[in-house]
């Protein structure tokens, strides 16, 4: 078989399209939760939450369930684009969304509520827009913990492997990403070329940890 | 201008009970930390939503309970200076006022949004900071900052929440002028919050003293600081001895002290008096002494302030002291004489709770 880059592009791919979701979904959760009365606070972060500390093989499952062409989303996507969501890379975004949301959502919500109210107040006096308040003033202020909920996400969904293998598999040059191609390999005895793809990740990784830090030290400067 | 206000809120234990009409003036709720009133300006700029009651400003209803009225915050037109003053810390000094402005009036052209932008910069002195972002100010600079976005936007009111608070002392007097100076030129009704008597008393017309979330009877200020009426009034106007006492057989009793004295025409209802510490004098100072209360006293404890001397001194061997001041040119002479003290009785303050 001979060696291809398709895992590294699948899984940029994969997880660039997933952190894209994954940051729109996280910061309006976080907004509305921040101002939600308390018992449902609560209720709805845990939801939110639960992600973090459930196996990915346990969300795996719940999306397979979600998507199979017997249930009833996968039985509309089948008769509207006669075709299924599950063994394909895009299947693989939903896992990666699901896994990263909750990492997303916490590093965001925790910047929002480090945030200063008084200034969001004195915005509202001044008769600036809820809208302009939070694009123009809460985000560009939170700017640090958007950025490294961004990086955190990214980084945990190149990693992804349980719910992923889960519900794409390992289709060589369709679905495989960096972390199931080395499955694939250990378990067929290839362990040079599992090698290989251990020490891309590492790479990618380090690269991840290294732009972390830099944001880290930029923000603690100012 | 005016303001009416007549409404509760309950949070938690606590009760928020504001009953306050102002007119073109400079008004100030007054009280020590967590009786209130910090918490009666949200409710006025529509941060936190009372349960019932009315609030009206130039008479376009902000809140009415029993209409359904609750005007979102930016409908309010009120001008809220905060304690740190809450700028846009991503947007510089000039774009702080701009977006106000912009925001205020929609269909503003470019040229009159920087015609006005400049007016504001340059009539709170702010020119030369103009593209500087807020943690580069100064706390002045800041301070008319936030006063300048404030007044690109309409506002009906002013409410200042403890301005000075994260001030020192020298700054703090610079900031005061200045304040003190707009205020004069706006001319618009202001709510000015505080615990500092010495602030209140420069600042302000008149003052409503707050205690447990409610707010006492509007007075002026010398009113307020001569002839306190309340045990509240008299602390916060900073009387540092205040007593138990009744009235029976025309006479003024003051348990604590063993002190009682006559009375010739029978005072109001009161449970309380309050000395202030520098109607207490060395007795030797005293001319006519059947207007006084003349005691004897030990020394409890001395402190040697800037221009005079404290002391808790204790009076007729009885435990509870009283504080009085005297200043130091007074201190030297008092060693020559006996240790005895004076009260003027008509100085002594008759409160009720």
């Amino acid at each position: 078989m001979t060696f291809t880059l398709f895992p590294l592009f699948n899984s940029l791919r994969i997880s660039s399209i997933a952190t894209f979701l994954t940051f729109f979904l996280g910061i309006f959760a976080a907004h509305y939760i921040v101002r939600l009365p308390k018992l449902w606070k609560g209720f709805i972060d845990s939801i939110l939450t639960i992600p973090l500390v459930l196996p990915p093989t346990v969300i795996g499952f719940l999306i397979l369930s979600m998507i199979a062409p017997r249930s009833p989303l996968g039985a509309w996507i089948k008769d509207e684009f006669a075709t299924t969501l599950t063994m394909k890379w895009q299947a693989a975004i939903l896992a990666v969304v699901f896994i990263t949301l909750p990492l997303m959502y916490r590093t965001v919500r925790s910047s929002f509520e480090a945030f200063d109210q008084n200034i969001l107040h004195a915005a509202k006096t001044l008769g600036l827009s809820n809208i302009y308040i939070f694009w123009r003033i809460l985000l560009p202020n939170c700017k640090s913990g958007l950025v490294a909920g961004i990086v955190l996400a990214f980084a945990r969904g190149l990693g992804e492997y349980g719910a992923t293998s889960m519900v794409a598999g390992f289709i060589q040059n369709r679905t495989a990403t960096i972390s199931t191609t080395v499955a694939y390999y250990w378990q067929t005895s290839q362990d040079a070329l599992a090698m290989k793809w251990v020490l891309i990740n590492l790479c990618i990784s380090f690269a991840v940890m290294l732009t972390v830090n830099f944001f880290e030290k930029r923000t603690a400067a100012t | 201008m005016s303001l009416t206000c007549n409404f509760k809120k309950k949070l938690g234990s606590f009760t928020l009970d504001v009953n306050l009409q102002a007119e073109d003036e400079v008004i100030a709720l007054m009280g020590a930390s967590g009786c209130g009133k910090s918490l009666t300006l949200k409710c006025i700029a529509g941060i936190l939503k009372p349960d019932s009651g009315i609030i009206i400003v130039n008479g376009r209803t902000l809140f009415d309970s029993e209409q359904h009225i609750n005007l979102p915050m930016q409908e309010r037109r009120i001008g809220m200076l905060f304690q740190d003053y809450a700028l846009f810390p991503n947007m510089t000094a000039r774009k702080n006022i701009q977006t106000a402005i912009k925001h205020t009036q929609i269909k503003i052209s470019s040229l009159e949004l920087q015609k006005q932008t400049e007016q504001l910069l340059e009539r709170f002195q702010l020119l030369g900071a103009a593209n500087l972002y807020p943690d580069q100010l100064s706390g002045g600079q800041k301070q008319r900052l936030a006063l300048a976005r404030m007044l690109g936007t309409p506002i009906d009111i002013l409410l200042l929440d403890e301005p000075f608070s994260a001030m020192d002392s020298f700054l703090r007097w610079q900031l005061e002028q200045d304040l003190s100076q707009t205020l004069l030129d706006l001319g618009v009704t202001a709510l000015f919050v505080s615990h500092s008597r010495d602030e209140v008393f420069r600042l302000c017309d008149k003052v409503t003293v707050m205690s447990h979330g409610k707010n006492g009877v509007l007075k002026s200020k010398h009113q307020l600081y001569q002839t306190p009426t309340t045990y509240q009034e008299a602390l916060l106007t900073g009387c540092k001895n205040l007593l138990p006492a009744t009235y029976e057989n025309q006479h003024i009793q003051i348990p604590l002290l063993h002190l009682s004295f006559a009375v010739t025409n029978s005072p109001k209802d009161f449970c309380y008096v309050g000395i202030r510490s520098r109607h207490i004098i060395p007795g030797f100072l005293v001319d006519h002494k059947e207007d006084y209360l003349l005691s004897s006293y030990t020394i409890c404890s001395e402190t040697e302030d800037v221009f005079t001397h404290i002391f808790m001194v204790y009076i007729k061997d009885i435990s509870f002291p009283l504080r009085f001041e005297v200043s130091k040119d007074i201190y030297e002479k008092m060693k020559e004489y006996p240790k005895i003290l004076a009260i003027k009785k008509d100085e002594i303050m008759l409160l009720i709770k």
